[in-house]
């Protein structure tokens, strides 16, 4: 261990006296750390949001939707048919054992305005158990109870960004806004969620009940007064996600009156398994992403083995001589493997640092989200040494085991 | 002075070269006691250099034994030989052989790098080497600073260091001029008087080997003389006796 420091010292010495040369040879490894670093980073950061994202659709969240209907022969697609109504919420929430909670949801555009203000955004109806359901919270104010929503109460919860856009820093509270015209007081504004995993803006919302949604708002037409756009479910538990689905299968058809053969005239959707899989996805494209910038790193190494092996013969007089003074075959297989080490290490750091300044400036750039894990760091920093190790192997080898006096006459 | 240092008998050493078979030594005995000064001589292709580089335990006989200070080294592993050369051999070489941009002290403590055990007053060692062989004050310029003369006196510095039990000079004087041979040959001379230092130089310049004590002659493989030389020539009392010259430091050898 005590000839480490004096190994260290040639290599340090050997690496000095061809500053460029070393320099080159480090910035294959330099790209190739800085490289894994940053994708890692933009990988990661991807998973990071997803997972968010599926923290703020709310837990053991099913989403039951109509189905697709026929009419004249052609299929229409799925949610077009007006299948569900408020009363198989209140079945669902009945007979299913395994749902803690439902809440029939209706949503619709509308302009919004206030004052001079006006917005263009989307109306949600549902009732008190969707904030739960979603876990949405409640910033200042309060929501709606179930009495509101039985007698067709005229008020509002709003989002974050209707806030913004209506009332320019004011407090909304108390405040009458007109929504198709129709007033409505607002009574408490939402915590900001951000966005959806599809994209969407969550704090773009206005949420009323959905009675004064159907009967104020959205306009539905007598005979599909009942009806609602989806029914948003909360299972007691992940463990009682699938029978939730399988109970609420069973008390739809029932109501629906499908026969055996027949299909759903609705769909039930487990959400957070869909955006699981989205997560997957984002996984597997970071690790292809790795992947492809370890290549570089591979580059890198044999760059380092190229130049360690032009080094060597370049050297030979100088191996020669160490061996006739007493250097023995392990003495020059740690020089020259140190100084390889030493090469990849150092690149390896300036590697880290230029993958972190990478992967901040794509975060304000490209405005994707980068996350630099201490894991990543450590992974690329011994990742490159042993490159290192790996590459320089074979040319201090092949200058360990010159033959000291053909290496001495070596011209 | 009747000690022996190396015994060499029935000493054969065959290279192949391709198809071709060298026969480079042919049975070749020798005994050299400590304390000597012997010079090697003879063509090149005699045998001469075969025979350094296995005394220097760089190469290994084909057949017959060598004892170094009692031991046979002719068996020995790469490792081992190494260490031998470490301990008990010192190097001078005809092209010195320094490393480059590397101070001469830390040239001269280069086999201490390569010693077993921490060695702990290296500079020290290294820096009154360098002053025995007259570089005091050079101790931090580096070869290309450093005229021929002072190179060779580095590279005799750095065979010292180790306190070997002999030096091996391979045409120490090859790449200098006379004035600065011969007051390389003063210095080996005094190694040998003064420190009872075991010395073999080999050259193929005869008034070289006029400074040693015993010449030995190969050619074609074989031993073909082995006398001692009855009136040394005196290096230092020659160098006296030379014009005051302008010091050495103009004549850089490259």
């Amino acid at each position: 261990m005590n000839k480490l420091i004096p190994a260290m010292k040639i290599a340090f010495r050997a690496l000095r006296t061809n500053k460029m040369r070393s320099a080159l040879t480090m910035l294959g490894i330099i790209i190739g750390v800085g490289a894994v670093i940053a994708m890692v980073a933009v990988g990661s950061g991807a998973t990071e949001r997803i997972q968010q994202q599926i923290a703020s659709i709310g837990s053991n969240v099913i989403m039951v939707q109509p189905g697709s209907i026929t009419s004249s022969g052609i299929r229409l697609g799925s949610g077009n048919a007006v299948s569900l109504t408020i009363d198989d919420a209140k079945a669902i929430a009945r007979d299913c054992p395994s749902v803690q909670a439902v809440a029939p949801s209706s949503r619709g555009g509308a302009q919004v305005v206030f004052g001079n203000n006006n917005w263009a955004t989307f109306i949600q109806g549902t009732t008190s158990d969707y904030l739960t359901i979603r876990d949405i919270s409640i910033q200042s104010g309060a929501a709606f109870t179930q009495q509101d929503v039985d007698a067709d109460a005229k008020v509002a919860l709003l989002g974050q960004t209707v806030v913004d856009n209506l009332f320019n820093g004011a407090d909304p509270i108390g405040q009458v806004i007109r929504i198709k015209k129709v007033p409505m007081t607002v009574v408490g504004t939402l915590v900001p969620k951000g966005q959806s995993p599809t994209g969407q803006d969550q704090d773009d919302i206005i949420i009323v009940p959905i009675t004064t949604g159907q009967k104020k708002i959205f306009g539905v037409n007598q005979a599909r007064a009942n009806s609602v756009g989806s029914l948003m479910v909360q299972a007691r538990g992940p463990a009682y996600i699938q029978s939730a689905q399988d109970e609420m299968n069973l008390v739809l058809r029932q109501r629906h009156h499908i026969q055996q053969n027949q299909d759903n005239d609705f769909t039930v959707r487990n959400l957070e398994e869909l955006f699981r899989a989205q997560e997957t996805s984002s996984h597997v494209m970071s690790i292809l992403l790795a992947a492809i910038a370890s290549v570089s790193l591979i580059v890198g190494g044999i760059g380092i083995m190229n130049i360690k092996l032009v080094s060597v013969t370049e050297r030979t007089r100088e191996i020669g001589l160490r061996q006739a003074v007493g250097a023995k075959t392990k003495d020059i297989l740690t020089q020259f493997l140190v100084e390889a080490v030493t090469l990849s290490i150092l690149g390896g750091i300036v590697g880290i640092i230029l993958g972190v300044i990478a992967s901040k400036l794509i975060s304000i750039f490209a405005q994707w989200s980068t996350l630099v894990s201490p894991a990543a760091i450590m992974l690329a920093f011994v990742f490159s040494a042993l490159v290192g190790v790996f590459f320089g192997f074979y040319p201090a080898r092949k200058a360990a085991l010159l033959d000291p006096i053909d290496a001495l006459r070596y011209e | 002075m009747a000690e022996r240092l190396i015994e060499i008998s029935h000493l054969t050493k065959i290279y192949r070269l391709g198809d071709v078979t060298v026969h480079a030594l042919r049975g070749v005995s020798v005994n050299i006691e400590r304390g000597s000064f012997v010079a090697i001589m003879g063509p090149s292709g005699s045998g001469k250099s075969t025979v350094m580089n296995i005394l220097g335990c760089l190469d290994k006989p084909t057949t017959g034994t060598y004892l170094l200070d009692g031991v046979n080294v002719g068996t020995m592993d790469r490792n081992h030989l190494a260490e031998i050369r470490n301990q008990k051999i010192g190097f001078v070489f005809q092209q010195f052989n320094l490393l480059a941009r590397t101070s001469a002290v830390e040239n001269v403590e280069l086999p201490l790098l390569y010693s077993p055990g921490e060695v702990k007053d290296r500079r020290a060692r290294a820096m009154r080497a360098l002053a025995w062989v007259g570089l005091e004050g050079r101790e931090m310029h580096h070869p290309n600073q450093l005229s021929g003369g002072q190179q060779q006196r580095v590279a005799i510095a750095r065979s010292l260091i180790n306190d070997p039990q002999i030096i091996l000079a391979d045409e120490p004087t090859g790449a200098l001029d006379s004035r600065t041979s011969i007051e390389i040959m003063a210095l080996f001379q005094k190694l040998n008087r003064d420190s009872g230092m075991s010395i073999i130089v080999v050259t193929h310049e005869p008034d070289i080997a006029q400074y040693s004590n015993r010449i030995i002659r190969f050619k074609d493989g074989h031993l073909v003389s082995d006398e001692a030389v009855e009136h040394p020539r005196d290096a230092q009392t020659e160098l006296e006796a030379l014009p005051a010259e302008v010091p050495e430091e103009e004549a850089v050898v490259a």
